[in-house]
């Protein structure tokens, strides 16, 4: 079983065509990387998966229940609306600029979704918001609003407001870039916490040491294609795509 | 000193009919802080006909004169169907002002909701909330500190709009004051009657002021 499945997932804005025929399955607890330049189409890909973004052709399918099959953007698949978000809350994200909500406490921000969205009772939800702030490092700041929060700090809100759904899944795009240096490290261990529980991991990333060390196979993206894929030591000690040599030379 | 006294006397009358005038503003604003909120989902939604549909509303509120609208309500409804009528100038003169501040404020909203950053609906659809869920929760909230100064604004502007129901014969306070003009044939009148439209803009001002401060505790 496959726990996310994408098939010729091709994406236009306008004339522009950012993915062309993406192809890429995930099996369950593997942590997937994906790579690429600027422009390439990762975040794009990343939240075509999650319907941040409507795919124009292709086929999703996440846990074999079929999400997508689209023709010129018309999806063929009829779901409710309660069964479209029963699949997409097997994903959870996490954003580039953390994105919580600066009007709710760091404790608020992690209980909404379960309470709002899954109808859980508020002491429940509590408890488990309590439990994950806890695991990512925080339970002294579970009162303060966001603003208090060092960039880090706001991101590992993040990550836990995205586990209180309980996904099996979790997408990252570029979850450290917008952090500062000093600050990187303390979120990539609470990502590689998560991958040795054997979370399901697609993380978009420039933090080449990250890929190598967490990964177990690494997607090079370039121009709207999968490129090149393969384990961490097959992609950065012998990669076979010339773009892809180009790329890590640029950046290592 | 005599002046001083003649202007005391005409207190008591003046504030009595500062009741209509503060009273039909609140009552206003609020009801046009509702219409608002609606129009300027329509105007954000979607739809196309939503859209087009609440522009026109807007367009027509903010592009006729606010006296013709009050006219055309009290004067011109009951000649078109006469189940239209209505009877209390009070009651009258609150529509045209509800719907008049409506399109004012529509717009203002519409801003504010447009100004909160795109992330935190993203955020929303990817925690699996629907749109009118993430609006709910998430994207209202946060506009409203940014609404406080524009609609405290708008309760000032309207209580001097207020002023044009005298020409229905309403008996706000700019009525009273040219009653008693006439009546006393001094137009000293008018201190007493400055002084209590800018206490009541000061006290609008206060309280918009505090609500921005406790609106603002996450910042
Ligand atoms: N909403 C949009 N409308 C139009 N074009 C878009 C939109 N979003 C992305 N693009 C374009 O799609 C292309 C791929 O963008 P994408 O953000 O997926 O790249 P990326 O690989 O994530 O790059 P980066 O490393 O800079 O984040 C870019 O050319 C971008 O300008
Ligand atoms: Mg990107």
């Amino acid at each position: 079983m496959s726990m996310i499945k994408a098939e010729n997932v091709c994406k236009n804005f306008g004339d522009l065509e950012v993915l062309k025929d993406v192809n890429l399955t995930v099996e369950p607890g593997e942590v997937v990387c994906i790579i690429g330049p600027s422009g390439a189409g990762k975040s794009t890909f990343l939240r075509s998966l999650n319907h941040l973004e409507k795919i124009t052709g292709g086929k999703i399918t996440i846990e074999e229940k079929p999400l997508d099959d689209r023709i010129n953007g018309v999806n063929q698949i009829k779901l409710s609306s309660k069964e479209r978000t029963d699949i997409l809350l097997k994903m959870g994200m996490v954003f580039q600029r953390f994105n919580l909500f600066p009007h709710k406490t760091v404790l608020e921000n992690v209980m909404i979704a379960p309470v709002h969205v899954k109808k859980i009772d508020t002491d429940k939800a509590k408890k488990i918001a309590v439990d994950l702030i806890k695991r990512v490092g925080l339970a002294d700041k579970q009162d303060v609003y966001p603003s208090k929060l060092s960039g880090g700090q706001q991101q590992r809100v993040a990550i836990a407001r995205a586990l209180a759904m309980q996904p099996e899944i979790m997408l990252f795009d570029e979850p450290t870039s917008a952090l500062d240096p000093e600050l990187v490290g303390e979120v990539l261990n609470v990502m590689k916490q998560l991958a040795e529980e054997g979370m399901t991991m697609i993380v978009v990333t420039h933090e080449m040491g990250f890929a190598r060390e967490v990964a177990d196979r690494v997607v090079f993206m370039y121009d709207g294609r999968v490129a090149e894929i393969g384990t961490p030591a097959e992609i950065f000690t012998n990669p076979k795509n010339e773009r892809t040599r180009q790329f890590l030379q640029s950046v290592l | 000193m005599d002046t001083l006294k003649e202007m005391a006397g005409w207190i008591p009358a003046l504030l009595q009919s500062t009741g209509i005038t503060l009273s039909l503003t609140i009552v206003s604003v609020i009801c046009g802080l509702i219409i608002s909120l609606f129009l300027a989902l329509g105007k954000i939604s979607k739809s196309k006909i939503l859209q087009k549909l609440c522009g026109a509303y807007i367009f027509f509120f903010r592009g006729t004169p606010l006296l013709m609208q009050i006219f055309f309500i009290y004067y011109a409804l009951p000649l078109i169907y006469s189940g239209f009528t209505i009877k209390s100038r009070f009651i009258a003169a609150w529509i045209a002002f509800s719907l008049n501040s409506g399109a004012y404020l529509a717009e203002i909203i519409r801003a504010a909701i447009q100004s909160i950053d795109k992330g935190q609906m993203e955020a929303s659809k990817a925690l699996g909330m629907g749109y009118g869920q993430a609006m709910r929760l998430i994207i209202i909230p946060q506009s409203i500190r940014r609404l406080i100064p524009p609609v405290g604004n708008e309760f000032i502007m309207v209580i001097k709009d207020t002023s044009l129901v005298s020409s229905i014969a309403l008996i706000d306070l700019m009525k009273r004051t040219s009653q008693i003009m006439s009546s006393s044939a001094s137009a000293l009148v008018y201190i007493p009657a400055m002084c209590i439209y800018l206490a009541i803009t000061a006290a609008f001002t206060y309280v918009f002021n505090s609500l921005e401060k406790k609106f603002s505790v996450y910042e």
